[in-house]
């Protein structure tokens, strides 16, 4: 990749070399580049881990009361350190700050929770706002004090990645790696005690404790991301990960691993951009990254996706479409008249085989012969069953069954026929006669 | 109030099993439970005979299921104490199985039929290990008791209400306790699922498990269950089916409203409110 430098044409890459880009991708843009990317990356891992039991616990909305409650740590541990004589701009002294926020604002919540008739949800809201209401005066605090260098710390609320420095990002990567592996410790603990709280207990699992190590494992994710994504950001590199991965898999011990590729994903192109562009809002990058695989797994995954589920419905609609045609079919060789069905329908029975058309009339082949006898059987099973077991007015009976038909598996089926047994009715292999006469309007169904 | 006077099994009789069997798997002395400061439990006496099952019956709002909750310590006691084999629920945790109702989770979770099978398999294995083979196999011999074998790796959300029922049972079997408690299994499930039930309760009565079960349907308690625990807000009856589950004892639990029990917990709520 010695390509001349060429730049990259349009906003926002506008100045960036190829050259540049490819370097800082691979991690050879300068040892400190390479360490900040790798340090964010990881995070992104522990956010996508630590975020996939936060959601399956329904926790979303406490991760972002924790991160708002982080902003008056900070400023708070900035004031002390700044008084004490400290560097107050250093991580040493913010992350425990912050950390002290969180674990109050999570304290709070609780506090109100039990305390109170509010649920969590106003709870939450509360304590969020009223938190980082007082962080934007501490804020303000600072800035009108003489000695204070308040420089950047502005980075918290927006993120920055860019605005670290390789000691932060390897501080930041051991405690990502740090809760990745405290997560796949208790995996076991988090999926019971995500899945049936009450169960756990009865067994003598601390569930108490256990929701305690997940919070804490929330907190730390928060805190040491705040400076990479921005408090503001940060519930999102915890909550959109995992959902995303959720559309992809029916399994926790894929979606974690999913979730943490996905996130960490993220926030490798986030930080990458960051490097590359000194002002790119990076935390916003990362966000906007993992939103957009979440726009693609809503979309495009393969059962839970909104394009799967649309195409389900059409199919079952056609189905339909077609068992009514070919009950229309059979009813008519029974000796009633029906009209044809419409082209789409007839194209679907030709297609599946199931039909021949000729001068609108219906020939069905044997397979569209044996599949009209099981509809038109299970139709008028169900028909019976109304009839006999709730008392249904024989015309009533068949836009119920029309409904019905299509659903019953084979168990279903049998299970009619015991029901119908009971009541002294002969069950025979072939369907009953229609207890109605045949040809209503409800006939035609190709609808 | 009518503790269930019931001949004591002997000793001698159960050398297979650990010794302090001879006692009552369960014996509850004079439960009282309250939710929100409001009585719903009164003065609960109640022993249960090994190697029995009995059925939990009442009308709604009788208290079934907070009878079973409070014995597991999922519902504080206000008054009163729990005995499982003359010991405490804390001590004798790992012999005690529970078939929770099936709307108490969401099965929407990203978990198959077998995870939540090993689930009962979780007190074994202790903390931070990871599921081993022979756990899983327990399990999936736990599902095939109830008929799910075939089920084993399905989503659990993909099952119908009934299979997710024996998925239930099949976690609580897969632990292999000694004595059960279930929350109207029965409730809503097919036929298949109600035959796969009662199959397994009848098992686990040969093998010497006792299953305390809450149970809403009056027809089928005689063909099911030994003994009855007839309940509404208070021991109504109890004893074996034959003796307690009578027209008698049905009306009185059934019938009419226990006005004095519902207006004295409404004084109780009353005054904890500082009315």
């Amino acid at each position: 990749m010695s390509v001349a430098p060429s730049t990259v044409e349009g906003w926002p890459m506008q100045g960036v070399t190829f050259d540049e880009l490819w370097r800082t991708l691979t991690l050879q843009a300068g040892h400190n580049a390479a360490i900040v990317v790798l340090g964010a990356t990881l995070l992104g891992v522990a956010g996508g881990v630590v975020g996939s039991f936060i959601v399956l616990r329904k926790r979303a909305l406490l991760g972002d009361a924790l991160s708002h409650a982080a902003l008056p740590g900070i400023a708070g541990a900035f004031i002390a350190a700044t008084l004490l004589g400290v560097q107050g701009r250093s991580l040493g002294v913010l992350l425990p700050g912050a950390a002290v926020g969180c674990v109050a604002g999570v304290l709070a919540v609780q506090a109100i929770v039990r305390w109170t008739r509010l649920r969590d949800d106003a709870a939450i809201a509360a304590v969020l706002s009223v938190f980082f209401g007082a962080g934007v005066v501490l804020l303000s605090v600072i800035q009108s004090m003489p000695t204070g260098d308040q420089g950047g710390l502005a980075s918290f609320i927006y993120g920055q990645t860019a605005a670290m420095n390789a000691r932060d990002a390897m501080l930041i990567g051991v405690a990502a790696l740090g809760s990745i592996a405290a997560a796949a410790l208790l995996f076991k603990e988090f999926r019971l005690a995500c899945f049936d709280r009450e169960f756990a207990a009865v067994q003598g699992w601390p569930v108490g404790a256990i929701d305690l190590a997940m919070t804490a494992l929330l907190v730390v994710v928060t805190v040491i991301g705040l400076q990479a994504v921005g408090l503001l950001l940060i519930v999102a590199l915890l909550i959109v990960p995992a959902a995303a991965a959720r559309f992809w898999t029916e399994r926790l011990r894929v979606m974690v691993p999913l979730s943490g590729a996905l996130g960490g994903l993220s926030a490798y192109a986030g930080s990458c951009i960051s490097a590359l562009l000194t002002n790119a809002p990076a935390g916003a990058i990362i966000v906007l990254t993992a939103g957009a695989i979440f726009a693609a797994g809503m979309l495009f995954a393969p059962s839970r996706g909104v394009v799967a589920a649309v195409l389900r419905l059409a199919s079952l609609r056609v189905r339909i479409a077609v068992d009514h045609a070919l009950r229309a079919a059979h009813e008519r060789a029974e000796g009633t008249g029906t009209p044809p069905p419409g082209r789409g329908i007839a194209l679907a029975l030709r297609v599946g085989g199931l039909a021949r058309i000729a001068d609108d009339r219906v020939e069905l082949t044997p397979r569209g012969e044996e599949r009209a006898r099981r509809v038109v059987r299970a139709h008028r099973l169900w028909e019976q069953y109304l009839i006999e077991y709730a008392d249904a007015a024989p015309s009533h009976v068949d836009v119920s069954a029309d409904e019905v038909e299509h659903a019953l598996p084979p168990a279903l089926i049998a299970e009619l026929e015991d029901a119908l047994r009971r009541r002294w009715l002969r069950v025979t292999k072939g369907a009953p006669a229609s207890p109605h006469t045949l040809g209503g309007e409800h006939q035609g169904g190709a609808t | 109030m009518s503790p269930l006077h019931a001949p004591r099994v002997r000793a001698d009789s159960l050398a297979s099993l650990p010794e302090h069997s001879a006692d009552s798997p369960l014996a509850v002395h004079a439960m009282t439970v309250a939710y929100h400061r409001r009585p719903v439990l009164w003065d609960v006496d109640f022993d249960a005979r090994p190697r029995s099952l009995v059925a939990v019956v009442g009308p709604n709002g009788a208290g079934k299921s907070t009878l079973i909750r409070a014995c597991l310590g999922l519902v504080p006691l206000a008054a009163g104490r729990v005995e499982y084999w003359g010991r405490s629920y804390r001590q004798q945790r790992r012999r005690v199985g529970y078939v929770p109702q099936r709307e108490t989770v969401d099965w929407d979770f990203p978990v198959s039929a077998l995870d939540v099978a090993c689930m009962g398999r979780y007190g074994m294995i202790g903390w931070c290990r990871p599921v081993t083979r022979p756990h899983r196999e327990a399990a999936l011999a736990a599902l095939d008791r109830v008929g799910m074998a075939d089920y084993a790796n399905r989503q659990i959300s993909q099952l119908s209400g009934g299979q997710q029922q024996r998925v239930f049972l099949a976690r609580a079997l897969a632990q292999d306790a000694e004595l059960y408690f279930m929350d109207e299994p029965f409730a809503g499930v097919d036929a298949a699922t109600e035959r796969a039930i009662v199959e397994v309760l009848r098992e686990l009565k040969s093998r010497g498990r006792t299953v305390i079960c809450v149970h809403h349907d009056l027809q089928t308690v005689e063909e099911y269950f030994d003994d009855v625990l007839l309940l509404n807000m208070r021991v109504v009856a109890c004893g074996p089916v034959a003796e307690a589950f009578t027209a008698e004892n049905l009306r009185r639990t059934y019938g009419g409203r226990l006005t004095l029990l519902d207006e004295a917990s409404e004084a109780v709520a009353r005054a904890a409110r500082g009315e």
